[in-house]
């Protein structure tokens, strides 16, 4: 019974909120890495960019609730998600054609490359600001749990609940339908095959008549959909905040770094390495140690290898991992 | 020095006393003096970027580190904290750098690789659980020290400008790691390594509370320069001002900025002439040789990894000399108030508008981006309220007054923008 308990605390606690994270964040280093195998650069406007096209979504929710649609027990940024997913593929063709396309027919490296994409970051992250503001919004909406903590305990009879958000359950879901879509694209599809040419050899893809201004126009919209949804699951798990999705850009990247910059699988094995990691060296461990280990060598204090605050750190740390140990990630990606 | 440097520095003069003679001499000296401080900042990015080709995200970490350094250096020490727990906590921090230096030197020291690997994780887990077990009460101990006014162990009380430079060795230090383990491998990650120290470095600061408070934050710095109060209490300084035609406050504040300006002219002067130097000399040729073509330069015999990670040190031990004069200056440590757009990206500004590579351009570029970072604010709201002077009074246009605020990034991320597409390198290009 006690191994029961502590397995549905370690459930409730480590292993439900780190997948729902670490598939956020698999979702937006799935972005980044694209950027990179693709366009050729380092883009750090991509946290921005995933706040932007959260905004969009929420304010295509507001618009929504007033008109009285919602999804039932489905929270009705799903439905927004279509328009935020629109705008912002909008804003980044619209930004490619008055920024990057320039750089990019001059063939600039990629270093300019990263500095112009500061230049779109304060922008993207002022037009954020000017239209909703600096405050924490949020827009969770419909059934708040899938499991309820009580109903658990009830059912089971166990001494630990186990909850499960439904905005938890809808990450998981939503990350593993776009993922497989992107797989299925990327490896089916001409338009997919045409980009990954475009990555392996540019020159190649360019002398086998691959259109490299389609193959960068569908990149874009395919990173404008991937941020909007890792943005908008995240704000819809957790809350939205335009700085902390600026934050977020330290562990979307580590994650990408840990799987191998370029490489897709490895921007979502790598997202979830950076989510467990996060969560368990900033998780209290002592109940379920209590429960485990026999009555006398319970610990005392809470076995919290790292306060909360310092999870950035854990990225951080993996991140200085990898480079020391194996800087090509554990999956090789593109070398720009 | 061109006919253009020259136009542009009057310019940027010019810009200081049309805000002294329409708004105040306060705001005017405000910016001069924040503007000697970025400019310094800038001075060390550009060492990093304009010479070297070095992405440094992190500019705030070591912004930071300066900023505590001061702290550390000037303010004078708690002795019922040190009493309290300081012997332990530094046996705790000793107990930690111990641990790390044992798994450093024996894994380099055993070959067969599963027993490195075991022994290393094995060694890391015991040192730090034993880092913990004395690090947390002696923690405790110190910060329940009258937690409202102190709570932590204070300084060396010795005089603030000695931080200066020890905010440069704590930055030096910083990225001394950080290029130890992020140079020599593709050039994007050491932006993000980074990106990720200076993020850590500001979680410290913010919850460590032993270490300078934290988010209370350390106020009354030790001064350099005499204090207001006492300026307006002294007969012979007030008749001074008299004379000038000014009220003693007005005055006194005016004379403590110009005070500062003349300490931080002096640290920028000097670091530009000995940057000059230094670019001049064979060492400057040979790094932009470095900059400009890795595998030429690496074929004639130059360690290039070395000098990367030399110029790397040097350009952020200059922005945490930078970030201990701005604290200085401030009076006050708030790590709360570090927010990496305003002291990373916009130091990014400031030298890509100025001209990377062009010491003097990230100079000019400081002053002139601090200028507009300060002015847009107001400029915006006047704007704004002129733009919806139409509208009817409502949320719509409350919200839009509002925002106004916000619109300094979005000045930022244009002007950056322009400068990079139609004059890349910058308003002083490198010669």
């Amino acid at each position: 019974m006690d191994l029961l308990n502590a397995l549905v605390a370690l459930t409730n606690f480590v292993i439900v909120p780190a997948t729902a994270y670490g598939a956020q964040l698999a979702l937006g280093a799935l972005g980044v890495t694209l950027t990179v195998a693709v366009l050729r650069f380092t883009n750090v406007a991509h946290g921005d960019t995933m706040a932007f096209g959260t905004m969009v979504t929420i304010l295509a929710t507001w618009g929504l609730q007033s008109l009285g649609i919602s999804a039932g027990p489905l929270p009705t940024a799903l439905i927004a998600l279509p328009v935020g997913i629109a705008v912002t593929a909008w804003l980044l063709l619209a930004t490619d054609r008055m920024v990057y396309r320039f750089y990019r027919r001059n063939r600039a490296s990629s270093a300019i490359l990263l500095i112009v994409s500061i230049g779109v970051m304060f922008v993207m992250n002022g037009i954020v600001r000017l239209v909703i503001g600096v405050d924490e919004q949020r827009f969770d909406d419909g059934a708040r749990f899938l499991v309820s903590a009580r109903d658990f305990k009830e059912m089971t009879g166990l001494d630990e609940g186990l909850a499960i958000r439904s905005s938890q359950a809808i990450t998981l879901v939503t990350a593993l339908t776009v993922m497989v879509a992107l797989f299925w694209f990327l490896n089916r599809t001409r338009s997919g095959k045409s980009m990954r040419a475009f990555a392996d050899n540019r020159d190649l893809a360019l002398l086998s008549g691959i259109d490299p201004d389609r193959v960068v126009r569908i990149t874009w919209v395919l990173v404008a959909a991937l941020a909007t949804i890792a943005g908008t699951l995240y704000g819809l798990d957790k809350s939205f905040k335009p700085f902390t999705y600026f934050q977020l850009l330290l562990p979307i990247f580590a994650a990408a770094i840990v799987g191998g910059l370029g490489s897709p699988v490895g921007a979502i094995v790598g997202g979830f390495i950076i989510a467990f990691s996060e969560v368990g060296l900033t998780y209290a461990w002592k109940k379920v140690l209590g429960y485990t280990l026999p009555a006398g060598l319970a610990p005392d204090g809470l076995v919290q290898l790292l306060g909360t605050e310092y999870k950035n750190a854990v990225s951080f740390l993996i991140l200085v991992l990898v480079l020391l140990i194996k800087p090509t990630g554990l999956f090789r990606g593109t070398s720009t | 020095m061109t006919a253009r440097t020259i136009a542009m520095f009057l310019l940027v003069l010019l810009l200081i006393l049309l805000t002294g003679f329409l708004q105040s001499w306060n705001t005017a000296l405000y910016i001069l003096n924040m503007g000697l401080v970025s400019a310094i900042m800038a001075l060390g990015l550009n060492a990093q970027w304009g010479f070297a080709g070095l992405f440094n995200v992190g500019v705030m970490g070591f912004v930071a580190l300066g900023g505590l350094a001061a702290v550390l250096v000037s303010e004078p020490p708690v002795p019922e904290a040190w009493a309290a727990g300081g012997p332990r906590l530094l046996l705790a921090l000793g107990t930690g750098l111990a641990t790390i230096a044992l798994v450093v030197a024996v894994h380099k020291r055993i070959g067969k690789r599963w027993l490195r690997i075991a022994t290393t994780v094995i060694l890391a887990c015991l040192g730090f659980a034993l880092y913990r077990m004395l690090f947390d009460p002696a923690r405790d101990a110190i910060e329940a020290v009258d937690p409202a006014t102190t709570g932590f162990l204070g300084g060396l009380g010795l005089p603030v400008l000695i931080a200066w430079p020890v905010g440069g060795l704590f930055a030096a230090g910083a990225a001394w790691i950080i290029g130890k383990t992020a140079l020599g491998l593709r050039s994007d990650y050491l932006a993000i390594a980074t990106l990720g120290i200076s993020e850590i470095i500001i979680s410290i600061l913010r919850n460590e509370d032993w270490l300078a408070r934290g988010v209370k934050n350390v106020v009354g710095i030790p001064r350099p320069v005499p204090y207001e109060i006492d300026l307006q209490q002294d007969p012979g300084f007030a008749g001074t001002a008299a004379g000038l035609g000014l009220d003693p406050v007005t005055a006194s504040t005016l004379y403590v900025k110009l005070l500062y300006a003349g300490l931080f002219a002096i640290v920028l002067v000097a670091l530009v002439v000995l940057s000059q130097l230094a670019l001049n000399a064979p060492w400057g040729r040979m790094m932009r040789a470095i900059r400009d073509n890795e595998t030429a330069a690496a074929a004639m015999g130059k360690d290039v990894t070395r000098r990367h990670l030399q110029v790397f040190i040097l350009g952020s031990a200059v922005c945490g000399l930078a970030g201990a004069m701005m604290t200085t200056l401030d009076g006050q440590l708030t790590p709360g108030t570090y927010q990496p757009l305003r002291f990373t990206f916009l130091v990014w500004v400031m030298v890509i508008v100025g001209g990377s590579g062009n010491t003097l351009g990230g100079v000019l570029g400081g002053f002139l981006v601090f200028f507009l970072w300060v002015q847009v604010e107001p400029l915006g709201q006047a704007l704004m309220q002129v733009l919806t002077l139409p509208l009817p009074d409502g949320a719509l246009k409350g919200h839009l007054l509002e925002s106004a605020a916000q619109m300094r990034l979005l000045t930022m991320g244009v002007v950056m923008l322009l400068v990079l597409r139609f004059a890349p390198r910058g308003l002083l290009p490198e010669r």
